[in-house]
């Protein structure tokens, strides 16, 4: 333990401690920009300088490892001064248009400059010296460099989260920037677009596509049926944007607010997670008998899990010789979109034409998804709009609801059904125990051996986690399977991902189904979630997914009334003709760089 | 200090038996070598000064098997060209210092990191470097050096962004602590010395600190080799004993109308005629990695700031927030008192600014910027204003 003093207070941590999380403990708040909870230390804004006794210069806190009788002044005139500075610094480089800005009053930027900067600013305007364009090639981000304050959080969550560096410092000093490969244009470079980067932005540089005013029109629109449909991550997140503590759920009131919004009918991705599990869970199976039994050298194990459109671009980009090892499902948004033009717009006797569909999503990858050739297996886009999780907390502000007040409410039917296995895929490894709960059963008709259906192996926050399933007591038809092992394994955070394709690739790794989420902590962690991140506020919205699978009536996939339903009245069965059609897709490969 | 004028010094370019003084070297302890360097009392050529001595102790004191002794080469400051000529005329005078240095610190593996722009220089330097491989190996000692190129950028000059740009990374400094000394180059402890300190060092084990000392003053120990330009008769490069008042050195290569000097480049500071007799060449008075450019009655003082700070602008790394902007800023803030669109007194925020830039900058680069700034500006305003 090492004993120092702070504004003359004395505190004793652990050696190693920052002086900024040092000062923490003492309830001393030293303000911060480039540092980010999730990310190695930078100390590149030099926002949070103090002064230490005898030093020659003020220390960044954020870097500076506490020392045996050291003296920090966290608030001296030198300290405010250089801090003012640095503010006034920051905001000349900053194109500070706030009142048209999508983060006006979510920008740690304008919340130091409203502390340090108020009044005239001493210093020129820098903006107007570059020529900056705004980059909206993404079709899930904006990039403006304009308002960027190069504090290289983007870069690092790239590198060290996600290992894409789809972006990276270029140039040097009043043309330093934050970057693509050659300068190259977002929709034209390795990007996930897993908007990560978007989530750790302090300011408005990076930013979702935002298509709330594309809804709100087709919202009014008539002669439009518009059909929304919520992702399990966005009930237990939405709270955050709208003054809740995180993890706590709002599904009801989320459900009752898009109906007010206007939306014709509000129904539930979960329903397509569980129809996922019957289809992938399926695939499996068949593809386990098929290759262990019959020897079939066109399919590939192990199998990779698809529901994740930021992971898919990776490996597409980065393993594309591993493409036949990925599921054929689609995701369960554009599962959902292909019945919602079809089956649905059936049964609720709609032209598909006029059928609008949007979804609410974590995500912003899955914006690009749903842009993709392939997702108009309707006849036309499968998914018209995807929104955020943070664009639809604008909506209901825009709109005026008072979400705390309003009444909780059930999702529409059809295809408003769902199950806890569907709820969970929105944590790592829910995917995963939704498709154990459902595949033991059909194989041994038993339900799997955990208590309550709770997999804990394949749960928590660990990066890489690996579980081995015995199977045994088989029907007749598994018999092959009778003692077998199933080994799985499920990353989250293209990082981790990136170890076990790897292994994978390599040869190195033995298993038989891997899950993967591009997100850290799966969908909970998604680029569309609130802002800001960090590891206490994902673990919290994970516990909360977690409730929301043990509050609901059925637990597993295959007990989803509308899912058996579906199969009898259109889909016919399990990877049937029909299902292959609208519920599988195919993947492309893409350059490495 | 009256005596103290400008006495010639032949230490660096003087011709010796490289491998005798290695030899001496390697028949001394680690301890005995690092003593005699901190007995000399040598500060590290390149500008900032550092005890020699104590930076190989502190790298001895370390317990990890693997070591570096990095010479900088990446002679980068503004009107510096001394470095060049070392590694042109006395190369093998470098290789020997880094190896006793190497010697002393338990380091097996020497990197020279060499100015993009010196890249000429190669051929010959490589030729003398497997004379050296093999007079080495033929002393039976483990030690080798490799070159390792910059590319032009004035911020690898900056020890932990060398250590970047050789492992590597885009150059950028990093956070210190650790310093160097525990943790440099690939992780590992390293000294990382300018070329001219490495030969010094060197001379000091040829000769012994005793004789060292009798040159110089007391902070400021031994002989300099400086980089003379600007309006001189005798451009060029002079070894010349420490201690020297500006004045004395105006006397001796100035060409009779000097109303300034910047000593130590575009980091350093710009000395005034009115200074001149009581401003000290070195770590008493204004220190210099041997930058020494003189300017006469016909230059203007707002164009050699203006082009300081155009260099800055470019150089800064763009890291951090007050070196990236702070150089912005400085030069459009001149600029606009310069046309008229900022009041004079605008000067005095630059001035705050730049000490700003001094306290909150990650690393010397942008803390030095504000040398060249204040000391144009607080004596020689009227030429930045009118």
């Amino acid at each position: 333990m090492v004993t120092l003093k702070i504004n003359e207070h004395e505190v004793k941590v652990a050696e190693g401690t920052t002086v900024l999380a040092a000062a923490k403990t003492l309830g001393i708040n030293i303000p911060t920009l480039c540092n980010h909870p999730d990310l190695c230390v930078a100390g590149n804004c030099r926002v949070c300088v103090v002064e230490q006794k005898g030093a020659r210069t003020l220390v960044a806190s954020c870097v500076t490892p506490v020392s045996q009788g050291m003296e920090i002044q966290t608030n001296s005139l030198k300290v405010r001064n250089a801090r003012k500075h640095i503010v006034e610094l920051l905001l000349s480089e900053h194109r500070a248009d706030c009142t048209k800005c999508y983060k006006n009053q979510n920008c740690e930027l304008q919340t130091l400059a409203n502390e340090y900067s108020f009044g005239e600013h001493i210093f020129f305007d820098l903006t107007e010296d570059h020529n900056y364009v705004i980059d909206r090639s993404s079709p899930a981000f904006i990039k403006d460099d304009s308002k960027c304050i190069r504090c290289q959080r983007c870069v690092r969550t790239c590198a060290q989260l996600q290992y894409v560096s789809a972006i990276a410092v270029s140039h040097k000093g009043s043309e330093m920037k934050i970057s693509s490969f050659h300068d190259r244009p977002m929709s034209h470079v390795v990007c996930t677009n897993c908007g990560q980067c978007v989530n750790r932005c302090p300011t408005g540089a990076l930013t979702e596509k935002t298509y709330i005013d594309q809804v709100w029109d087709a919202i009014y629109d008539t002669d439009k049926h518009v059909v929304v449909q919520t992702a399990p991550a966005v009930r237990i997140a939405l709270g955050e944007d709208l003054g809740y503590d995180p993890g706590e759920r709002v599904t009801g009131k989320l459900v009752t607010a898009l109906r007010q919004l206007g939306f014709d009918s509000v129904l539930d991705t979960d329903f397509t997670a569980d129809l996922t599990i019957i289809e992938e869970g399926t695939e499996l199976l068949t593809r386990l008998k098929k290759v262990l039994v019959e020897g079939d050298k066109t399919l590939a194990l192990p199998m990779f899990t698809s529901c994740s459109p930021g992971w898919i671009k990776f490996i597409e980009h980065k393993y594309p010789h591993m493409l036949p090892n990925l599921s054929t499902c689609k995701s369960p948004q554009q599962m959902f979109g292909a019945l919602a033009k079809t089956f649905y717009a059936d049964k609720r006797k709609l032209d598909p034409a006029n059928v609008v569909s949007v979804s609410i999503m974590p995500c912003t990858a899955k914006k690009y998804e749903a842009d993709r050739p392939e997702m108009r297996s309707s006849g036309y886009k499968d998914i018209d709009f995807v929104l955020t999780t943070r664009e639809l907390a604008v909506m209901i502000k825009q709109a005026g609801l008072d979400f705390r007040t309003l009444e909780e409410s059930h999702y529409d039917s059809v295809m408003g059904v769902s199950t806890g296995a569907g709820v969970i895929f929105g944590a790592t490894g829910g995917v995963m125990e939704a498709a154990l709960r459902t595949a033991y059963e059909i194989v041994t008709g038993r339900p799997v051996p955990f208590k309550n259906l709770n997999i804990m192996p394949v749960r928590g926050m660990e990066g890489v986690k690996e579980a081995t399933i015995k199977i045994e007591g088989t029907r007749e038809e598994w018999k092959f399977l009778e003692g077998a092992e199933l080994k799985v394994a499920i990353a989250h955070g293209l990082v981790n991902a990136n170890k076990i394709a790897k292994a994978v690739s390599q040869g190195k790794a033995q298993y038989h189904f891997i899950e993967i989420m591009a997100c850290p902590g799966g969908c909970l962690g998604g680029g569309g979630q609130p802002i800001p991140t960090s590891t206490e506020i994902r673990q919290k919205r994970m516990e909360a997914i977690y409730v929301e699978d043990m509050n609901m009536d059925l637990r597993k996939s295959h007990d989803n009334p509308e899912v058996t339903a579906i199969y009898q009245e259109f889909l016919e069965k399990p990877n049937g003709h029909k299902a292959h059609e609208l519920l599988h897709t195919h993947y492309t490969e893409r350059e490495s760089y | 200090m009256k005596n103290k004028g400008l006495t010639k010094v032949d230490l660096i370019f003087e011709t010796v038996d490289v491998r005798k003084v290695i030899k001496k070297a390697f028949e001394m302890t680690s301890d005995e070598i690092i003593q005699q360097v901190l007995e000399s009392g040598l500060k590290g050529r390149g500008g900032a000064g550092f005890p020699t001595g104590l930076k190989w102790k502190y790298t001895a004191a370390e317990k990890d098997p693997e070591k570096y002794i990095v010479c900088n080469a990446d002679e980068g400051e503004p009107g510096t060209f001394k470095d060049r000529e070392i590694l042109d005329k006395v190369a093998p005078k470098v290789y020997a210092g880094m190896a006793i240095a190497g010697k002393a610190m338990g380091a097996k593996k020497g990197f020279i990191y060499l100015r993009g722009e010196y890249r000429f220089l190669l051929p010959q330097l490589y030729v003398e470097l497997h004379k050296f491989h093999k007079m080495i190996a033929e002393i039976g000692y483990d030690f080798s050096i490799e070159y390792r190129m910059g590319s032009g950028a004035y911020i690898c000059g900056e020890e932990s962004a060398l250590f970047e740009s050789i492992e590597g990374r885009r150059g950028e400094p990093r956070n210190k602590p650790p310093y160097p000394t525990t943790s440099g180059l690939f992780s590992k402890p390293t000294s990382i010395n300018n070329v001219e300190t490495l030969v010094t060092a060197m001379m000091i084990i040829e000769k012994g600190p005793l004789e060292y000392v009798k040159l110089g003053t007391k902070d400021s120990r031994g002989s300099k080799v400086f980089s003379i330009s600007g309006d001189t008769p005798l451009p060029g490069i002079f070894e010349l004993e420490l201690g020297m008042t500006v004045q004395q050195f105006v006397n001796e290569f100035g060409d009779g109308d000097a109303k300034a000097v910047q000593v130590g480049g575009a980091s350093g500071f710009c000395v005034p005629r009115k200074k001149f007799a009581d401003t000290i060449i070195g770590f008493e008075g204004v220190p210099t990695g041997g930058s020494m450019k003189l300017f006469n009655s016909s230059r203007s003082m707002y164009n050699v700031l203006h082009n300081y700070l155009d260099f800055f602008a470019e150089e800064s790394c763009g890291q951090c927030t007050p070196c990236r902007v702070g150089c912005q800023q400085l030069l459009k803030g001149i600029e606009k008192v310069k046309k008229g669109e900022a009041k004079s007194t605008y000067l005095n925020e630059l001035i705050k600014l730049a000490d700003t830039m001094k306290v909150a900058s990650k690393c010397g680069l942008g803390q030095s910027v504000g040398n060249a700034f204040k000391s144009i500006v607080e004596n020689f305003r009227e030429e930045v204003i009118y």
